[in-house]
């Protein structure tokens, strides 16, 4: 019995992993033996055949640049998240103000909005702020999600209160009790919506093809589909584009397992 | 505008509204709340709430970004939709097609599927975290990434899949992104690999969630596993099944990445989804009023859906 699950998870394991390991052997190999029918497992010779295209100097599809590009987003998308939802979260869940229901009850109901419903709108938007093709147009626009306010809130109402009052008592104001109590008793909630927003960021493909349109401006996903039509079948190039792009989202993930499963687990729990 | 990683919470999750903060005051300027709040209504104002109102206002507009006329058409991009003949008919019920098989196709694997992968992690075994991350990584990846590596392993020629099969004794060539309905079982297939794991992990807190004593009483009773899955299992993961029903749903409903990195609508445009048509519409094609017009018909339709979603739910409580 104890075997037979093994089994299955182990065979279930591999329907997941194997593609990824497929798609690092692969950018491993040289054209001629990607090109190879029947396929081989293992890159014979190792190449970096892949890599030295992908990263060649002069190239029309800056890589290394829109690496770059994609880390300082995703960065500076999480640290906007982090301090805009916080905030506004504690306002909510503690203060006392005309308007707070009003307002918790817009931003949840923007929860059940298609994010694809606003594209359209949003690229006007954009263009009428003059930020289409800039890098606010892939760090801001996405802060207006309500899930990092909803996420917050959820847990500053978990939080004891009277830690928050004895700090009054000591005569802190509101925002010593949010910066020096409030917060540091969230880490694990503050770190969970980091690594989420981050993750969400990095990956994100749909706004970006659209809004951004110059090669040096590209986000790394964006910039991915263009490589499929400039090395059609040319797949150790391609696949070495999706491993760099992969490389710190599974990094991440392995480091911060514990606040993304978290963070997804509470995503469906407390009814 | 991120596609949120974490799907967003429905509001059974959410803590009582209107729960005032209690009597103990907690003092603060009258402008303090506001404060605290401006930096996220600002970028919400913006991003969150303008679109959703332009969006209606760009809906009853011929609005293309290039022209200096923009006039006012009534609700008439909204009855385009349902005359034939119209401009964009043909397309617009051929991407809604597209959207609906995928959708229904897509939505029992991934309720299924993870739930079953749930039962199998729901026990203390070595190594269940360790599995679990596993069946987890592929949703972390970017759509990006699994479109590019799936449109290499489903090659017709060169892909691992193709190839697996002939090993086994299968046909070997067959058109897995070219021809439905192999689109469909790739764009599928695809989907399943890639977020089973996610909800795999929300069934595996709802599973964690049922008191041990309901499945110790129900032993006692005799019941055998089959039954204390049916009147223990099933019941206590009500609230997480319809999250996850309704959640799966939405996602399918709004598939875009995979069918535009790994079949690109082929053949013709059968596998064009509903939200590829309205971004090439509205963007390629400068056609913003009428793809407005095709967003707000898809919440409403989706907005349908979920309602009827809750009512079977309920209905079945009862």
């Amino acid at each position: 019995m104890r075997k037979a699950r093994y089994l299955v998870l182990i065979a279930l394991a591999a329907v997941f992993v194997v593609p990824l390991v497929w798609m690092v052997l692969t950018s491993l190999k040289s054209y001629s033996t990607a090109q190879q029918s029947p396929p081989t497992w293992l890159p014979d010779p190792v190449s970096t055949y892949g890599y030295d295209r992908l990263f060649q100097p002069g190239s029309q599809n800056p890589v290394l640049l829109w690496f770059v590009n994609s880390m300082l987003a995703a960065t500076l998308h999480a640290a906007l998240v982090l301090v805009t939802a916080s905030t506004a979260a504690y306002a909510l869940a503690r203060m006392r103000f005309a308007g707070r229901r009003l307002v918790f009850a817009v931003v949840v109901a923007t929860l059940f909005v298609p994010p694809a419903t606003l594209i359209i709108p949003g690229f006007l938007v954009a263009d009428t702020l003059d930020w289409l093709d800039t890098l606010a147009v892939v760090v801001v626009p996405g802060a207006a999600s309500a899930f990092g306010v909803f996420f917050l809130r959820q847990f500053f109402l978990t939080l004891p209160r009277e830690l928050e009052e004895a700090a009054i008592l000591d005569g802190a104001n509101q925002w010593q009790v949010f910066w020096r109590v409030v917060l540091p008793l969230s880490k694990p909630a503050l770190a969970t919506l980091t690594v989420l927003s981050f993750l969400s960021n990095w990956n994100d493909f749909l706004w970006p093809i659209y809004v951004l349109f110059s090669a040096d401006r590209l986000t790394l996903p964006a910039g991915l589909g263009l490589l499929q039509g400039a090395y059609i079948a040319d797949y150790p190039v391609i696949m070495a584009g999706a491993v760099l792009a992969s490389v710190p989202a599974l990094l991440l993930f392995v480091l911060a397992q514990r606040y993304v499963i978290e963070g997804v687990s509470r995503s469906g729990l407390k009814g | 505008m991120a596609a949120p990683l974490v799907a967003e919470p429905t509001v059974t999750g959410a803590a009582p509204v209107d729960a005032p903060p209690p009597a103990a005051r907690v003092m603060h300027g009258r402008a303090t709340p506001y404060l605290f709040l401006l930096p996220y209504l600002l970028i919400f104002g913006v991003f969150g709430l303008l679109p959703i109102v332009l969006g209606v206002w760009l809906s009853l507009h011929q609005w293309d970004f290039q022209l200096p006329n923009k006039p006012f058409v009534g609700l008439s991009n909204y009855k385009e939709l349902f005359s034939s003949g119209s401009l964009v008919y043909g397309d617009w019920w051929e991407s809604v097609r597209a959207t609906a098989i995928f959708t229904v196709a897509s939505v029992p694997p991934l309720v299924v599927l993870p739930l079953g992968m749930a039962l199998l992690l729901n026990r203390s075994f070595p190594g269940r975290t360790f599995f679990r991350a596993l069946y987890f990584a592929p949703y972390v990846l970017g759509v990006a990434v699994i479109g590019l590596l799936w449109r290499f392993l489903l090659d017709a020629n060169l892909g691992f899949v193709n190839h697996l099969l002939g090993v086994v004794g299968l046909p070997s060539d067959t058109p897995w992104v070219t021809a439905t309905p192999w689109a469909w079982l790739s764009l599928v297939g695809v989907t399943v690999w890639w977020t089973c794991g996610f909800n795999a992990v929300i069934y595996l807190a709802g599973l964690q969630d049922i008191p041990a004593e309901l499945y110790e009483a129900a032993t006692m009773d005799g019941a055998g596993a089959w039954d204390r899955f049916r009147h223990v299992t099933l019941p206590g993961l009500r609230p997480v099944l319809l999250f996850v029903v309704t959640t799966t749903i939405l996602a399918s409903a709004n598939m875009f990445g995979q069918s535009y990195l790994i079949t690109q609508g082929a053949p013709g445009n059968e596998t064009r989804t509903v939200v590829s048509y309205i971004v090439e519409r509205g963007l390629a094609q400068n056609d913003a009023g009428r793809a407005a017009a095709m967003s707000i018909t898809l919440t409403l339709m989706l907005v349908l859906v979920s309602v009827a979603n809750f009512r079977i739910f309920r209905y079945r409580e009862d």
